[in-house]
């Protein structure tokens, strides 16, 4: 036996460092050549669908064909200004990291537009279950920059009481739910909340998201699984950004079959969407949100998009990957696109444009000097070193209150 | 009642108290369960309440979560201790911390009931006893009951509880208590005192040991099956022993345990699981920090062997009345 010419098929990246960035193997029909089916369709007769692609902005900014959603300049521009002030914020806060006020971050630049589009089509007793490269679903839900910054602070204000690494959010109060740091285990549960809204009678959905690597997981299975069986009111998301640290998609199975046609194996919708249209994203959230509200069940929809920026702040996406990649990505950048667009109905300029960045910029900097106001995890001040036995039990159990008292913290 | 009857009397008065109950698990629905603890809840409270699942434990474990989430108090049914194993994550890294990660924003009450123990010809798996690795895991409750009244009012407790908890079921003891020695039948619960289980609503608390029979010579600790072995041998030996049931593995009753061992000066710890960092390990732990001026012989354990729990040589593997007997005569021998 010789393992070197053996027959195992090990996948690849399509291009590493010093190569170009070539993207002729990604082939997208054009803007508006998908239909738009029923609502109520039944699942046979849309089996071709994952296979396709949901694009309304064609190559000249226009929204076209069947999925456009026809939506008011109003939540254009809103939606424009929550991609603005996430990537503002995202900016803020690794420049941060860099500058050694936070142990860690993720920046989610060139992912800003599935999530607000999918925020702002969803209602807000909806529940979202995001990875933690959606801060931009926490802002589109109105959680306060500067709670969002005090996380990340780990400092007294941080609603997480210190436990947390940076990014991993929770806000209840706007159904945004807690983050967890294992990959996928999300999926499942959204499954569940969507399946007890529809024990008690309720109209809200869930929306999960996992990463094209995290699809992997069994958790992704289950999720698929007990949705398809007990017909949740969910919309389950892969957003396909082509990396999963340094591995391409085709490590997590997308090499052989889009990942949007997995939902045919359950008999459930699979739609495969231009995740960097803002339009197509709120189009394709619309239909399944209101799919499950009409009690047809889930929808599994795939957001092809890219992810611009190296993993986390730990990463060095250069390692692996072109310097170039995202550039020539043939699906562009979200915020351009729909500024583009906004500014091609008459409804936008680029002086706006460059005013509300100026804007939000300041925003974000107003917010981050009042966060770091109530300290750094450096500096302090830090949530109470008592804080660390709360919450573990809701009520501390003895053993726990002798630990603490060990260790000389009394409350 | 049996122990299988008091679990199943305390899911139907819990369904019947609150809508927010609901039990779900693998062929608990339709068939009542293939221990026959679900038995004709389906068919009295509806499907939408008591329902079978694929056979997915990660997948029961997530949705069980999403709907404590969601404001219902889940039940779900593990159908033998061994499956857990793939719901590992869900319950360690998710349904644990879920309460502790979100700063007390997000918490889910779900109690996982699963049989667990051997003695029933199960094989290495089918039998194993897991206590160990989930009273390990902070934020999970883990108990054990060793008797229906107990199991019905623990049952009750754990569902209501607002955290999670792992509830083990000896399934040798479902239908009749069970001294270890495979020759003889097993015992009646309708003979046995706490099998007189009412039929109402009542709780037992979780996290209090109970002394099963009182004593001055021998403290014997245990749970589960090795309850009842521990009696018979202590019997056998003639040594007037105190028979502690743990009953709750987190959080422990350690001032009980304590108490008695000060008292008597010498210790026995059995259980059925293996040995290793098994539960009597962290027992044997926290006796001797609270006891060691009293102690007047060392800490025995008597448990199962460091091996998979065999099919052919259970009752080699099963630490039965035979050697905790010996290890009663070795502890009393010491001067």
């Amino acid at each position: 036996m010789n393992p070197l010419t053996g027959k195992l098929h090990i996948p690849d990246a399509p291009f590493r460092p010093g190569q170009h960035a070539d993207y002729s193997k990604v082939t997208l029909p054009a803007a508006g050549e998908l239909e738009r089916p029923d609502v109520l369709v039944e699942e046979r007769l849309i089996r071709h669908m994952p296979y396709s692609m949901i694009r309304v902005l064609d190559t000249e900014h226009r929204a076209v064909g069947p999925w456009n959603p026809n939506l008011d300049v109003e939540t254009l521009r809103q939606g424009l200004r929550f991609m603005l002030l996430t990537r503002a914020y995202d900016d803020r806060m690794m420049r941060a990291q860099r500058q050694g006020k936070l142990t860690f971050y993720v920046k989610s630049t060139g992912e800003e537009g599935f999530t607000v589009a999918q925020c702002l089509a969803l209602r807000p007793g909806d529940m979202l279950f995001t990875t933690y490269r959606q801060p931009a679903a926490a802002i589109a839900r109105g959680a306060p920059l500067v709670d969002m910054m005090c996380q990340c602070l780990s400092n007294s204000r941080d609603n997480l009481r210190g436990r947390q690494v940076p990014t991993l959010y929770s806000f209840k109060e706007v159904n945004f739910f807690s983050i967890s740091g294992n990959v996928g285990t999300q999926f499942p549960q959204a499954v569940g909340w969507a399946m007890a809204s529809n024990y008690k009678g309720e109209d809200h959905i869930a929306s999960a998201w996992v990463g094209e690597g995290a699809s992997a997981e069994g958790d992704f299975h289950y999720a698929m699984t007990f949705a398809s069986v007990y017909e949740a009111p969910v919309i389950l998301n892969i957003v396909n950004n082509q990396w999963a640290i340094s591995t391409f998609q085709d490590f997590a199975g997308g090499e052989h079959c889009p990942f949007a046609a997995r939902a045919l194996g359950y008999g459930m919708p699979g739609l495969r969407v231009d995740g960097n249209d803002f339009l197509a994203v709120y189009a394709a959230t619309q239909w399944a949100a209101g799919r499950a509200r009409a009690g047809k069940g889930a929808t599994l929809i795939e957001l092809y998009t890219y992810r611009a920026e190296s993993h986390s702040s730990s990463d060095d996406a250069t390692r692996y990957r072109p310097v170039d990649d995202w550039q020539n990505w043939p699906l562009g950048d979200p915020i351009l696109r729909l500024k583009q667009h906004l500014i091609d109905l008459g409804e936008w300029t680029e002086e706006r444009h460059l005013a509300l960045e100026a804007e939000l910029k300041q925003a974000v900097m107003d917010a981050w000097q009042e966060a770091v106001s109530y300290g750094t995890l450096e500096e302090g001040p830090r949530p109470p070193v008592a804080a660390m036995f709360e919450h573990v039990y809701k009520e501390l159990p003895p053993h726990l209150i002798k630990q603490r008292r060990q260790l000389g913290v009394e409350p | 009642m049996t122990m299988a009857q008091a679990l199943n009397s305390a899911m139907d008065v819990m369904l019947a108290r609150d809508p927010n109950v609901l039990i779900f698990g693998e062929d608990v629905g339709y068939f009542g369960g293939v221990f026959r603890v679900t038995e004709g809840l389906q068919k009295k409270y509806g499907r939408n309440r008591v329902f079978d699942t694929p056979i997915a434990e990660g997948g029961i474990v997530a949705a069980a979560i999403g709907m404590g989430v969601n404001g219902l108090r889940p039940v779900v049914e593990i159908q033998f201790c061994d499956y857990i194993h793939p719901a590992f994550d869900q319950l360690v890294s998710e349904l644990s911390r879920l309460r502790y990660r979100s700063g007390g924003q997000f918490w889910s009450p779900v109690t996982v009931r699963t049989p667990c123990g051997g003695g029933i010809h199960g094989g290495q798996t089918h039998s194993q006893s897991p206590e160990a690795v989930y009273a390990h895991v902070c934020g999970l409750k883990t108990v054990m009951p060793s008797n229906p009244y107990d199991a019905k009012g623990m049952l009750i407790s754990a569902i209501e509880d607002d955290d999670p908890v792992i509830f083990l079921e000896p399934k040798r003891l479902y239908n009749g208590p069970f001294a270890g020695d495979p020759e003889q039948q097993s015992g009646r619960w309708d003979a046995h005192p706490k099998g007189e289980v009412p039929d109402g609503y009542y709780t037992v608390p979780l996290g209090q040991a109970e002394v099963v029979v009182p004593g001055d010579e021998l403290t014997i600790v245990g749970y589960g099956t090795l309850v009842h072995v521990a009696v018979a041998a202590a019997r056998e030996a003639g040594v007037c022993a105190e028979i502690i049931d743990v009953r709750s593995m987190m959080p422990l009753d350690i001032d009980t345990l304590a108490a008695s061992v000060k008292k008597n000066g010498r210790c026995l710890i059995v259980h059925e699981a293996t040995r290793t960092c098994g539960y009597g390990a962290e027992l044997s732990a926290q006796i001797q920090e609270a006891c060691f001026w009293s102690l007047k012989a060392p800490i025995e354990r008597v448990t199962g062997w460091d091996t998979p729990y065999p099919h052919a040589q259970e009752w080699e593997y099963f630490p039965g009345k035979k050697r905790v007997l010996e290890a009663i005569r070795r502890i009393m021998e010491i001067a």
